[in-house]
């Protein structure tokens, strides 16, 4: 349960949150068109007749498109409908050519699922929750109006017109934004593993359509809103915090909630009215009679099915079970593609350099991916070529430490190196003597050294100062500059000083 | 020599073929004989180099002794909701008034791949919208008939009028047409002609501006049952870039025509016999009968139950399928814009749109926008669905019983031009024998029979089985043969 909470004057009010995720399908041509869909490319350069929907033009379906949503509603666990239908919503604009947008609104290609978000106490989600997912249908996205070439007219853009989008509906399952951002996120994420769209927000490839409504704890659902097309997670929390805000003031005041579409302007971080349901267009929905109704044969969802991913829930828990990881250590390596990649190349390459299972190096591949190596780029700045940092030399690195070479300071230090000359890690060790004593003689003499030279703190120790070890520890390091093996300073100590 | 004019589909092509003549001569001879006939107002415009460039190259290959295509010679009328590539497509609106695409419609690229030539864009209802050939905006077609007696200008039925009237007065030996709910069939009834309506989804959409894509179907109009039977088989086959389109073989109609219809079973729907049907067509009926059971088949009485509630349900799912398709004219991309001074987009659609479709198209957008409102939706549109979805069942069950169904095209034989405009609803019961198997998508057509009292031509309608036009055509050359329709438009103009 959420306890993100509203504080009016009359009371506490709670969130009720749905989202209707707009992800563009990632493919190289349109919905029902050939024509390109590439990011960026000159205005009208990706258009084909039937996305300018000239006379006498048909759609035909793209099945890699089909395929795309058909691998997402699996990834969720949905209901695939093996029959599904394309229906035309009807309404007049400058940027729609066609004068209707071939959607689903009837039969849906999948139905039912659900996606889980990770309990997260600092971001105020006490535990594990899952989001249901009504649905997810395939449909055209319009073009785009330029309003800013021309004194007194608008242009169009048709590059966009006819591109596959998937629209994902939740259940109005969430009742925070925290909680928003999460499923956000991890429907990105899951996106991104299917490789059915490529997540980038800034580009619009993935847009949030977001509901809210608020009411006192015990209540039916109040009346909501919808903020159209915000599109970052940052903006959707805002958006929802706003609104929120906004209704309950209006409650308070005794007013009632308009059923209506608002925008959120990312400027202020406030939603303001775009048309109310008076002005909502009537869409007139009815099925394409341009297009057959879609059926998925058994040999497609198989195959479909046998291309998916280890999906990140899957993963996260092989994270923690099979390698060994912290829950937080599991969850961080698996919220990006590009994480966990990086991580497992680089788990198997040090698990084949060191001769060890992946199990016995995981722990400390995660956090040498986690923490040691993005520290180390980020304090080199620009000084740092991230090209240097393969899996073999960042590898190399590792096994050094696991056998005891080199310390966790040097490894950083050879990792500087690497970054900087693209240098092998093993000669940088040699070259610039970073390499840590594990000797025994020479450590022992050292520390016969410090226990003659410090009779007194002995003593003490003995008496039962344990504190006092530390102290050892340091001046065993310090007179070995710092390159003595702590293991064995540790247990020669030990065993000198009783 | 033969006046070339007075030739058809296969006389042309055999002749071109033999050497009789060349196909030049006959593209000649016909590009003539349209610019003598502008009073028909057929054509919107004219294509005499397009049909002499198809003729030059068809006697180029003769010489060369390559394979002719199966419309090699023949030159041919091209309805004007076919795409054609840089030559002006309009379907007969304002709204498209000098619009010339870039791109060929399927069903056209496939009669120039088989060597056929265009005389020119024909005139008709415009956007297909109409029973008469009075809607276009390039003003009324005139059908070559006439009442015995009268100078009154009589209609060439529509949508495809301009068809029917150009391949009717021997202006051209055969053209395309669309049939939405009627508009090949009764056009052909009305000047005594052929025209078949094959199964839904033959012939491709892509390209032919569309009116109710759940029902548009192109075919051919010819003056004879073997010419339909040579041109359909040039315009069908499967085309992917229509995902309506059937994914079967052609097959080879003109070669299997066979009018011996012996162990078939002809079907008469009783509930054809409707009230308003002229008595001269219900004896056109019995002779049809009798023309089919000495072809040897048995004559059989079917129910189509359904039948007339076939027409109401037409006039939903058309007008909703058309108000949804004539979105795209909008003044943004192509054809007539209105921007007044000072507008906005919506004032430029609306003046647009008002100032670019004619009223039986406003009407018809109209009542489709109203059928599919939000409120309506179930009472209309989901009502008349499941009213097709019965009437094609009456034709499944029909089928069990007969393997082919003769019925009138029309209730009436041609009107003089102006004389229906009072009340739509009298104009539209013209399809009221055509509408069924169009929502069925069966393979249909008409054929000429007699000529009625008036001395005007009166056609029969044969309705098949899914994919059998085979048994369609089979029927009509039976027809055919017997009626021995040898009656001509008298030259006026």
């Amino acid at each position: 349960m959420s306890n993100y909470r509203i504080q009016g004057a009359t009371g506490e009010w709670e969130v009720v949150i749905g989202l209707e995720v707009h992800a563009q399908v990632t493919s190289q041509s349109k919905l029902f068109s050939g024509a390109a869909t590439a990011f960026g490319a000159e205005p009208n350069s990706q258009v084909s007749l039937v996305d300018a929907a000239m006379p006498g033009m048909l759609p035909v379906p793209n099945a890699e498109c089909i395929r795309q949503a058909v691998r997402t509603g699996m990834a969720i666990e949905a209901q695939i409908n093996a029959w599904s239908r394309f229906d035309r919503k009807n309404y007049f604009y400058a940027d729609l050519p066609q004068g209707y947008q071939i959607s689903q609104l009837y039969h849906p290609i999948v139905g039912e699922g659900s996606l889980l978000i990770e309990a997260d106490e600092k971001a105020g989600i006490p535990e594990d929750k899952v989001i249901g997912i009504e649905r997810i249908h395939v449909e055209q996205d319009a073009g785009k109006l330029m309003h800013d070439q021309h004194p007194t007219m608008s242009y169009v853009d048709l590059n966009r017109s006819g591109v596959a989008l998937m629209e994902i509906v939740s259940k109005p399952d969430m009742r925070s934004p925290a909680e928003a951002g999460a499923y956000l996120r991890k429907l990105r994420a899951i996106l991104r593993y299917v490789g059915s769209c490529d997540g980038n927000m800034e580009e619009g490839s993935m847009r949030a359509d977001v509901n809210v409504s608020v009411r006192k704890a015990g209540e039916p659902f109040g009346t909501r809103t919808e903020t159209k097309n915000v599109n970052s997670v940052r903006f959707v929390m805002q958006a929802i915090e706003h609104e929120a805000m906004r209704q309950v003031d209006v409650l308070e005041a005794g007013g009632t909630i308009v059923q209506e579409t608002r925008l959120f302007d990312p400027g202020t971080g406030t939603t303001r009215t775009m048309r109310s349901k008076e002005d909502a267009h009537d869409y007139r929905y009815f099925p394409d009679p341009d297009l057959l109704p879609l059926v998925l044969e058994e040999d497609f969802l198989a195959e479909c099915r046998a291309s998916l991913p280890e999906l990140p829930d899957a993963k996260r828990k092989r994270y923690v079970e099979a390698l060994g990881l912290t829950p937080y250590n599991a969850r961080e390596l698996t919220a990006e593609v590009e994480t966990f990649a990086r991580f497992e190349t680089l788990l198997a390459e040090t698990a084949k350099v060191t001769g060890k299972g992946e199990d016995a190096v995981a722990t400390q591949v995660a956090n040498w991916s986690l923490s040691v190596a993005p520290g180390v780029m980020k304090a080199l700045g620009d000084e740092a070529d991230a090209a240097n940092a393969t899996a073999a030399a960042q590898a190399g690195i590792l096994a050094m430490a696991d056998k005891g070479e080199i310390s966790g300071g040097q490894a950083k230090e050879i990792f500087e190196i690497v970054l900087k000359t693209g240098r092998d890690p093993a000669e940088i060790a040699e070259a610039e003597g970073l390499k840590q004593v594990s000797d025994t003689g020479a450590i022992e003499a050292a520390v016969d050294a410090i226990i003659a030279a410090n009779a007194d703190k002995v003593e003490q120790y003995r008496a039962g100062k344990e504190a006092l070890f530390g102290f050892f520890v340091g001046q065993t390091m310090k007179a070995m500059q710092g390159k003595a093996n702590p293991g064995v300073v540790n247990q020669l100590l030990k065993a000198k000083l009783g | 020599m033969t006046d070339l004019t007075s030739l058809g589909v296969k006389e042309i092509r055999d002749g071109v073929a033999k050497g009789d003549f060349t196909a030049r001569e006959v593209a000649e001879a016909f590009n003539a004989a349209v610019a003598d006939a502008a009073a028909l107002n057929a054509f919107i415009v004219t294509t005499p180099d397009h049909a002499l460039a198809a003729a030059d190259k068809v006697d180029a290959a003769r010489a060369s002794g390559a394979e002719l295509g199966r419309m090699a010679g023949v030159p041919i009328g091209m309805k004007d909701l076919f795409a054609t590539n840089g030559v002006q497509t309009t379907a007969a609106s304002h709204i498209l008034e000098g619009f010339t695409p870039r791109y060929e419609s399927t069903v056209s690229q496939k009669l120039w791949d088989a060597g056929a030539g265009m005389l020119g864009k024909l005139n008709l209802d415009q956007f297909a919208m109409g029973s008469s050939n009075e809607t276009s905006y390039f003003g009324n077609v005139s059908s070559p008939w006439r009442k015995t007696g009268s100078n009154a200008a009589m209609s060439p039925g529509g949508s495809s009028g301009g068809s029917s009237s150009a391949v009717a007065a021997r202006i051209a030996p055969a053209a395309t047409g669309t049939d939405t709910g009627g508009s090949i069939r009764q056009p052909a009834a009305f000047t005594g002609i052929c025209g078949i309506k094959p199964t839904y989804g033959r012939c491709s959409r892509w390209g032919i501006v569309a009116f109710a894509s759940s029902l548009d179907q192109a075919g051919p109009m010819a003056r004879s049952v073997e010419d339909c039977a040579i041109m359909l088989g040039a315009m069908a086959g499967f085309d992917p870039k229509d995902s309506t389109s059937l994914r079967m073989d052609v097959p080879d109609w003109e070669a299997a025509l066979n009018a011996d219809l012996r162990g078939k079973k002809v079907g008469i729907p009783r509930e054809y016999r409707m009230e308003g049907t002229d008595q001269a067509i219900l004896d056109s009926w019995e002779q049809g009968k009798a023309w089919l059971r000495d072809a040897g088949a048995e004559i059989v009485d079917v129910s189509l139950p359904h039948t007339k509630y076939a027409l109401p349900a037409y006039y939903i799912v058309a007008p909703a399928e058309a108000s949804s398709n004539l979105a795209r004219y909008d003044g943004v991309r192509y054809g007539l814009r209105d921007l007044p001074d000072g507008s906005g987009l919506q004032d430029m659609y609306a003046a647009t749109r008002a100032a670019g479709f004619g009223d039986e198209v406003k009407r018809r957008i109209l009542i489709g926008t109203y059928v599919l409102s939000a409120g309506f939706y179930d009472a209309y549109y989901t009502q008349a669905q499941k009213v097709r979805a019965l009437v094609a069942r009456d034709f499944e069950r029909a089928f069990q019983d007969c393997d082919v169904i003769l019925a009138p095209t029309t209730p009436t034989a041609s009107f003089p031009l102006g004389s229906m405009n009072e009340d739509p609803l009298t104009m539209y019961l013209n399809d009221v024998f055509a509408v069924p198997a169009s929502l069925a998508g069966l393979p249909a057509m008409s054929v000429p029979a007699t000529i009625n009292a008036d001395g005007l031509p009166l056609g029969l309608q044969l309705v098949g089985r899914p994919f059998d036009e085979q048994g369609v055509l089979n029927a009509g050359l039976a027809i055919q043969q017997r009626a021995g329709f040898t009656a001509k438009p008298e030259k006026w103009w």
